[in-house]
């Protein structure tokens, strides 16, 4: 199989298959990330960030982003198209059964139970993205009691904290934040 | 022609200004395809939208296929989704190609060290917000907890889990019967 096709192939997966919006594509890409090395932990958080701070949405960006890691420009277009076509053929398709979809039961009992599903996924990655920043490791069995210490980045998990109460408190936009950290990054030395 | 084209520009213009993506996108869909141009009433965008959330992919752009499908068929799903991925793709490859001549230099690793920290917090605030949105009942909460320990711990792909949520909740008046017992 070409390379190429593979990306294709991943990130029609993707499109398929991440319900909910906004970060449902995160679990997905923690997933490649896992299955090939296109990319590591930290650069998803760091597309994340750069999905946040450019116009656009979300899933689109990483796609984008995530090719551009693969193959250039060329990466970002095959993993964008990837990524829209297979809701593209299915809006199409429920377009013509609009009424019918809309008041069907079935579609209420499974998206009762998708939406916590795709909560403890997005949970799942939010929890990778932390683990990454905070000890520098990919799961939580490479902590143990002695090496514990060792990990555990101080300044990170101050500003874990700080950041966690000043995004509840002041209700501002994303990218606000993520300016914020990188001049205490680079003030700071992370 | 000059139909496609419009919806192509109508999305491009919509994708390349707002931040975000989601609900962040409603007021100017509405501006730009209600009030300007015609294509959907109110009513309709926002069925779209909810439509949209619950259908596989991006919501943004199974909004605009559903009103370049409306408007012109599957030729005019087809632009107005180009479209409103068109700007992301610029400006996002334009960025990367920028990034990856940097990402050595220390300054934008410690930027970056600590904006992953910050994307920890954010992940984690979205997450709280869809728990107190999808999380109804104790049912729901065990799903959450399920899935989490599923992908977190033992690594289980997504797919599979989405799609066991998902099947789970056809068989929801079978699977109620069991619990309340």
């Amino acid at each position: 199989m070409s390379s190429w096709f593979i990306l294709f192939y991943e990130f029609f997966k993707i499109g398929l298959f991440s319900v909910g919006g906004g970060l449902a594509t995160l679990p997905f890409l923690y997933r490649l990330a896992d299955k090939y090395d296109w990319f590591n932990y930290g650069m998803v958080a760091d597309m994340v960030a750069i999905s946040e701070s450019t116009p656009g949405p979300l899933g689109v960006n990483m796609a984008t982003y995530t090719g551009f890691q693969f193959g250039g420009p060329l990466g970002s277009v095959i993993a964008t198209v990837a990524l829209v076509v297979p809701s593209v053929i299915i809006i199409i398709i429920v377009s013509k059964f609009l009424q019918r979809f809309r008041n069907n039961s079935h579609v209420e009992d499974v998206f009762y139970l998708l939406r916590p599903g795709v909560t403890g996924l997005i949970g799942a990655a939010g929890f990778s993205v932390i683990l990454s920043a905070l000890f520098h490791v990919k799961k939580i069995t490479d902590i143990s009691y002695e090496n514990f210490l060792g990990l555990v980045g101080v300044k990170e998990c101050i500003l874990f904290v700080c950041m966690l109460f000043l995004t509840n408190k002041f209700k501002k936009h994303p990218v606000f934040y993520i300016a914020i950290g990188a001049a205490l990054g680079i003030i700071f030395a992370f | 022609m000059k139909e496609l084209w419009q919806l192509f520009i109508t999305f491009c213009k919509i994708g390349g200004f707002t931040f975000g993506g989601g609900y962040a996108m409603l007021p100017m869909l509405q501006r730009e395809v209600v009030d300007k141009r015609g294509w959907a009433s109110e009513d309709e965008i926002l069925d779209y939208f909810a439509i949209g959330q619950c259908t596989p992919g991006i919501i943004f752009v199974n909004t605009a296929t559903f009103v370049g499908y409306k408007k012109k068929g599957v030729l005019g799903g087809i632009a107005a989704t180009v479209g409103s991925i068109f700007p992301s793709v610029i400006i996002v490859m334009t960025i990367a190609a920028v990034l990856n001549n940097f990402a050595e230099l220390p300054i934008v690793q410690h930027a970056f060290g600590a904006i992953r920290v910050v994307v920890g917090v954010l992940i984690v605030n979205a997450v709280v917000g869809m728990w107190k949105k999808s999380v109804v009942d104790k049912f729901c909460a065990v799903i959450a907890v399920i899935a989490f320990l599923l992908s977190a711990i033992l690594s289980i792909s997504p797919i599979w889990i989405v799609l066991g949520a998902a099947l789970l909740g056809v068989a929801l008046p079978v699977v109620k019967g069991a619990w309340s017992r």
